[in-house]
């Protein structure tokens, strides 16, 4: 099951570049929430402070506190168990290129050194049914390479292997932003099932998306978040006049 | 949004403008001075296309030197291709009194030497090429690698020297003796020990294939998307786990590949193993022992080659060391580039 974050005062830089500042909120457990803004706003480089991905660029830097289901991430744990229980999706679908797509799925596992031929069996059934691929690659589990399915297989097949190691928080950094519309749409099916189990943090640039799929929207601007609230408040009566420009085009 | 629509570009008529070729070469009464030096100046087909001949030939001029060199080695074997057949790698006589040729000494020499160079040089240069990939801090990265390259930049005849006034002293004080008291159950370090010999001759050819090993497997690391090493790290991977499955997984057939290129420099490598290796045309389990290799032998007795027999004898080998470094290059390279002609994994 999913967990609450909870976040204070989190600032992040790229180099002398202040790309967050003064961050705060409380996103719930088992929801999905939304984050919008323009390109460069700082949402992206907000979800990687999540799972302390950020820091892998030498150049960055962090402060503040993230609290995962109570667990100050910064403080009380190192980054490789953060990110063993949240998972990541990223905006370009990278699976193994040299794994078969049973291997892709059963990495997150294996790399923790489970060995239980019937668990793993099971555990990848259960997330490839879960991204809603199973159909489509049971067949060819272990002669297809990750590599040799379609874009939005793909992506569908890194969801999979983000859920096979059961995290309790799911980061989608732009997930079907390179997909096709039918792709699109289902990665949307498959967030709007999921997010009873997960709790998922999801970026966008597409306003629709985030009013579909997510039950509380962040609206990101320069570094800043301008405004957090339900998906219905933002998208029909905003507080501020920068979301309402920005979610009725005005700029951006 | 605003968008910019490019205002379509409409040719401004120019009545003393020959457009390209097409126009007939006229100079119109009032033509500048330095439209009438362009006009005189022709159409420059001649010094084009003798341009592009010039450089073909340049070009061709590879496949003939590659072509003349078999040719020539072919030729002036032809003693002892017609004499000893396929039997002349068989053989292990080497006996240049009695015209009794034998080269599997010498192929023994260079396989055995190579190999052990290899097991020497593949852990360290990739080593090497993680650290400076992965973890190395960017200000001491260029050095670093500036480094590894300046070792291939060597010339073969100061490792040779250097071999000999250092590392085979040390190897024969030091690494030798221990070796024996631990692995000489195995036979393969047995006295005596002179410190010249294969063993030597192992090492001095792993510190010199290990730029050639380290700097294009750093390539072809290189070469391996960084999302690779994210989906990796995602997942709740140490810097080693990601390494191994993000970075050297995905690279695995150029590093290879590189290994096979270091191979073909060890097999063809003369100078520093000739002045090593003992020169002697024997096969002994013992990797102490002295040895030769193919091209130890040729570059140690071509000078005394008295009689046409020997001479063809030496230059059969240098065929057969021709031929087999060609291919594991060719081979090599084919694997490398594989790799690094564009992302290894093309995904999405």
């Amino acid at each position: 099951m999913g967990v609450s974050i909870e976040v204070n005062n989190l600032n992040a830089w790229y180099g002398t570049n202040h790309t967050l500042q003064d961050i705060t909120l409380h996103i719930p457990a088992n929801e999905a929430t939304a984050l919008i803004g323009p390109s460069g706003c700082g949402k992206s480089t907000f979800v990687r402070c999540l799972n302390r991905m950020h820091e892998t660029n030498p150049i960055a830097k962090v402060t503040g506190e993230v609290r995962v289901g109570g667990l100050d991430i910064y403080s009380e744990t190192s980054a490789v168990e953060v990110r063993r229980r949240i998972g990541m999706v990223f905006q370009r679908p990278n699976p193994f290129p040299t794994m078969s797509i049973y291997d892709n799925v059963a990495s997150g596992l294996r790399l923790n050194g489970y060995r239980n031929r019937r668990t793993l069996d099971e555990v990848v059934e259960r997330s490839l049914k879960q991204s809603a691929l199973w159909d489509e690659v049971k067949d060819e589990l272990k002669k297809k390479s990750g590599a040799s399915l379609s874009g939005g297989q793909q992506q569908r097949l890194c969801i999979a292997r983000a859920l096979a190691v059961d995290p309790e928080v799911l980061l989608m950094d732009e997930p079907a932003s390179a997909l096709d519309p039918v792709s699109t749409a289902k990665i949307e099916d498959l967030i709007f099932q999921l997010k009873s189990q997960y709790t998922i943090v999801i970026v966008t640039h597409n306003m629709q998306q985030a009013a579909r799929v997510a039950e509380r929207t962040g609206f990101f601007l320069n570094g800043r978040l301008v405004e957090f609230d339900s998906t219905h408040k933002i998208f029909t009566n905003p507080g501020d006049k920068r979301t309402e420009d920005y979610i009725t085009g005005r700029f951006g | 949004m605003i968008l910019r629509i490019q205002e379509p570009r409409t040719p401004k008529p120019a009545d003393d403008e020959p457009i390209g070729g097409l126009v007939p070469v006229v100079v119109s009464p009032q033509a500048s001075t330095v439209r009438t030096f362009l006009v005189s100046r022709g159409s420059s087909s001649i010094a084009d296309s003798t341009f592009r001949w010039l450089m073909l030939l340049c070009a061709l001029s590879i496949f003939a030197i590659v072509a003349l060199i078999a040719t020539e080695l072919v030729t002036h074997s032809q003693i002892t291709l017609a004499k000893f057949g396929w039997k002349f790698f068989l053989g292990s006589a080497w006996d240049p009194v009695n015209a009794n040729f034998g080269a599997l000494p010498f192929v023994y020499g260079t396989l055995v030497s190579s190999i052990l160079a290899l097991i020497l040089a593949v852990p360290l240069a990739i080593g090497v090429a993680v650290f400076l990939t992965e973890m190395c801090p960017r200000a001491l990265r260029g050095f670093l690698s500036f480094m590894t390259e300046l070792l291939a930049a060597i010339p073969s005849v100061v490792y040779g020297l250097w071999a000999i006034f250092v590392l085979v002293p040390l190897l024969r004080e030091h690494v030798d003796p221990l070796l024996i008291r631990l692995l000489g159950w195995t036979g393969l370090f047995a006295p005596p020990d002179f410190g010249i010999g294969m063993f030597a001759a192992g090492v001095i050819l792993a510190i010199m294939i290990l730029p050639i090993i380290s700097s294009l497997t750093r390539e072809v690391m290189t070469a391996v998307p960084h999302s690779q090493r994210e989906a990796v790290l995602a997942l709740g991977a140490t810097r080693w786990e990601m390494i191994r499955m993000g970075v050297l997984r995905n690279a695995r057939i150029g590093i290879v590949g590189s290994i096979i290129l270091g191979l073909g420099r060890a097999l063809g490598e003369t100078m520093a193993v000739a002045m090593v290796i003992g020169s002697s045309p024997t096969i002994s389990k013992s990797l102490l022992a002295p040895a030769a290799t193919m091209a130890s032998v040729i570059a140690n007795e071509f000078a005394e080659a008295s009689d046409d027999t020997y001479r063809s004898a030496l230059i059969e080998i240098a065929l057969a060391l021709f031929l087999v470094t060609i291919v594991v290059n060719m081979f090599a390279r084919l694997l490398v580039w594989a790799v690094t002609r564009g992302t290894p994994a093309r995904v999405a």
